[in-house]
């Protein structure tokens, strides 16, 4: 197999608003196929990236390629990208079926292939029925489907999607994760969506990039981001972490010892690259993977006092003090449904991890 | 709220319009249907008290027939609606462009553009319509300035035409059409032109079928407020126009001053008012609809 060219090239693109980057010197590749989430907080410059790639912002430095071709100077009208927007921008004054065909007739598709066109992805997202209404008369759920529909009715090679999720809830949030990717794993179109929403990004991308004022934090698969986030920053904003700060006391094989003067022990962490004697780092452990009882063997161990307790229904959440003024968070699963509640305030706990199932964080 | 004070607040603007409006509406009505005669008032009562006391009610349907009959009132009629409906056109082909320049210029110009729109009401109405004559007269600047610029050789005859009456309408009303119209413009949301623009809409394409249709409430909005206004205009008419342009409004003011005919001038007066009431009603059938389709 031919190692394939990236549908989607950005080249050191830079965007910024007098003083303030938005876009700070970002290069990325996307690939045909992909489900790529553009993750971060408001503000890191996501929606700015997503927008030079519809055309709608001209990037100050950078290029941009699309299917090999340079579209950094092509306005957004002659792009073969189509976006749902955020707000979803139907047009008020037209029903759904006028919506939907509004580029088709653009591109001066005859009368009767818009009309299967535009039944085809009525049928798609499932709105058939509210054909002839307008977007006033219908409910969240249903503009949002109206908006993909209108986005997808061009058969784009690149759907951008802002936030698509967004003024969604909760549940109908879920469900339509889903369904974004199947239909997706079905029109075989590449998505690049924009989100603040870890876990959506989670649930449906390929690959994600998280965003930190206008860089890219970390570039990788949900799960590697997830097990093996690059930076602090990263591994504080997809999931919890519980960072402990420690120097590197000796690396044998690839088990590092670190040893943490705050909580007075040495840890055991697993980790690949070679690290500096003494060098400061944080090691990194997410609640889920924190045991609780009696564990001898285990090489990472810590004692502590439960001092806060949340209680979510599927997990409940503990804080437990295992130095003066350090905190670890642990999460168990409540397997019983009314099962006296197994760890209570003020109680003594011994907590232990694998050093398989912890990180090493550098910077 | 309180239901009195609730009351009282309604109660204001309807003892408002009862006074000053209805009843004024009602003697008007009252005295289309009256026999103008020599004296004051100079119109007979609908109502006399006869010498052996009978009391008789004469109803006078001659004033509308006179109106039919003769052809000076309908085409009076006519050159209203015409006038009416060319500085109607006039005041959206000039307005249109200037509404929607205002709308999309820089947030910090839009005031003062704004209030250069409305600046010229600080002068009154009647001066800026006499300033016309100036313009437009045979040795006015218009004409100097055309014949100094070598376009003409003598110079035209605007004023007293129906062309001085066009122009002064259009001067005098495009406030009220720009005013509206900025207002639809200004609330439309940008993001519906780049969804335009991402479907492959080129920016004259996306205009056309974003922007104008959706400002069409403020089109209607305007041109009423030109329109009703301008159908019954007599001051600009009977200066800048001449003997021929022929107006409801001017009718009115030589049957009540010139022939001293109050019953025939008030016939006409309520003529006006329903050529008025029409539009006024298609506006609202227009709105109602509306207002439905968003329901």
């Amino acid at each position: 197999m031919v190692a394939e060219s990236p549908i989607v090239q950005i080249k050191q693109v830079s965007k910024n608003f007098d003083a303030v980057y938005a876009v700070d010197d970002i290069s990325l590749d996307i690939y045909r196929g992909e489900f790529f989430s553009l993750l971060g907080a408001s503000g890191c410059g996501k929606t700015t990236l997503l927008r030079i790639l519809a055309g709608f912002e001209q990037p100050s430095s950078g290029r941009i390629f699309i299917d090999g071709q340079d579209m950094t100077d092509v306005p957004a009208y002659a792009r073969p990208v189509n976006m749902m927007f955020q707000s979803y921008a139907l047009f008020p004054h037209m029903n759904v079926a006028d919506n939907i065909a509004y580029g088709l007739k653009r591109d001066g598709m005859g009368k009767a292939e818009r009309a299967e066109r535009v039944q085809e992805m009525m049928a798609l997202v499932k709105i058939a029925a509210y054909a002839k209404r307008k977007p006033h008369q219908l409910s969240g759920g249903q503009r949002q489907r109206v908006a993909l529909a209108r986005a997808l009715a061009k058969q784009p090679k690149i759907l951008l999607l802002d936030e698509p999720l967004g003024a969604l809830d909760k549940k109908l949030r879920e469900e339509t994760q889903f369904e974004l990717v199947n239909l997706q794993e079905r029109l075989k179109t590449t998505f690049i969506v924009v989100t603040h929403d870890q876990e959506e990004a989670m649930t449906m991308s390929s690959r994600i990039a998280l965003m930190h004022a206008g860089r890219i934090e970390q570039l990788d698969t949900p799960r590697r981001i997830y097990e093996f986030p690059a930076t602090r920053y990263a591994a504080g904003f997809i999931g919890s972490a519980n960072l402990l700060h420690a120097h590197v006391v000796s690396q044998e094989d690839e088990l590092v010892t670190l040893r943490s003067e705050a909580l007075e022990r040495e840890f055991v962490v697993h980790h690949g690259q070679p690290l500096a004697p003494n060098m400061d780092v944080s090691i990194i452990v997410r609640p889920e993977k924190i045991q609780v009882g009696p564990a001898n063997d285990a090489p990472n161990k810590v004692e502590g006092v439960i001092k806060e307790i949340a209680y979510l229904g599927d997990v409940s959440i503990y804080h437990a003090e295992i130095a003066p003024g350090v905190r670890i968070k642990f999460t168990q699963s409540n397997v019983l449904p009314l099962a006296e509640q197994p760890l209570s305030w003020e109680q003594e706990v011994r907590l232990s991890w694998s050093p398989y199932s912890c990180g090493i964080l550098s910077q | 709220m309180n239901k009195r004070l609730s009351g009282l607040i309604a109660g204001i603007p309807t003892f408002w319009l009862v006074v000053l409006f209805v009843l004024p509406l009602l003697f008007v009505l009252k005295m289309s249907l009256t026999e103008a005669r020599l004296g004051l008032p100079p119109y007979h009562d609908l109502i006399r008290e006869m010498e052996d006391g009978l009391i008789t009610i004469k109803i006078n349907f001659g004033n509308y027939v006179i109106l039919a009959q003769d052809s000076l009132y309908l085409s009076a009629l006519w050159g209203s609606l015409k006038i009416a409906t060319v500085s109607t056109l006039l005041c959206i082909l000039i307005g249109y462009p200037m509404a929607y320049a205002i709308a999309n210029s820089p947030k910090h110009l839009q005031t003062p553009l704004l209030m250069l729109v409305i600046l010229p009401f600080w002068t009154s109405f009647l001066i800026r319509v006499y300033a016309w004559i100036g313009i437009l007269k045979s040795n006015g600047l218009l004409n100097n300035f055309l014949m100094w610029c070598g376009v003409i050789d003598e110079p035209l005859q605007i004023l007293h035409t129906v062309w001085a009456v066009y122009i002064g309408d259009a001067y005098s009303y495009l406030p009220f059409f720009i005013l509206p119209l900025y207002a639809t413009l200004v609330k439309l949301d940008r993001g519906l032109l780049e969804a335009a623009a991402d479907l492959g809409a080129r920016p004259v394409m996306q205009f056309l079928t974003v922007t104008l249709p959706q400002s069409i409430p403020g089109v209607v909005a305007g041109s009423m407020l030109v329109f009703i206004p301008v159908m019954g205009e007599f001051v600009i008419p009977d200066l800048l126009g001449g003997p021929d342009v022929l107006m409801l409004g001017k009718m009115m003011w030589i049957e009540f001053f010139n022939n001293k005919d109050w019953p025939l001038a008030s016939a006409l007066t309520v003529v006006l008012l329903v050529a008025l009431i029409i539009p006024f009603v298609l506006m609202q059938n227009y709105e109602q609809q509306d207002s439905k389709d968003k329901a």
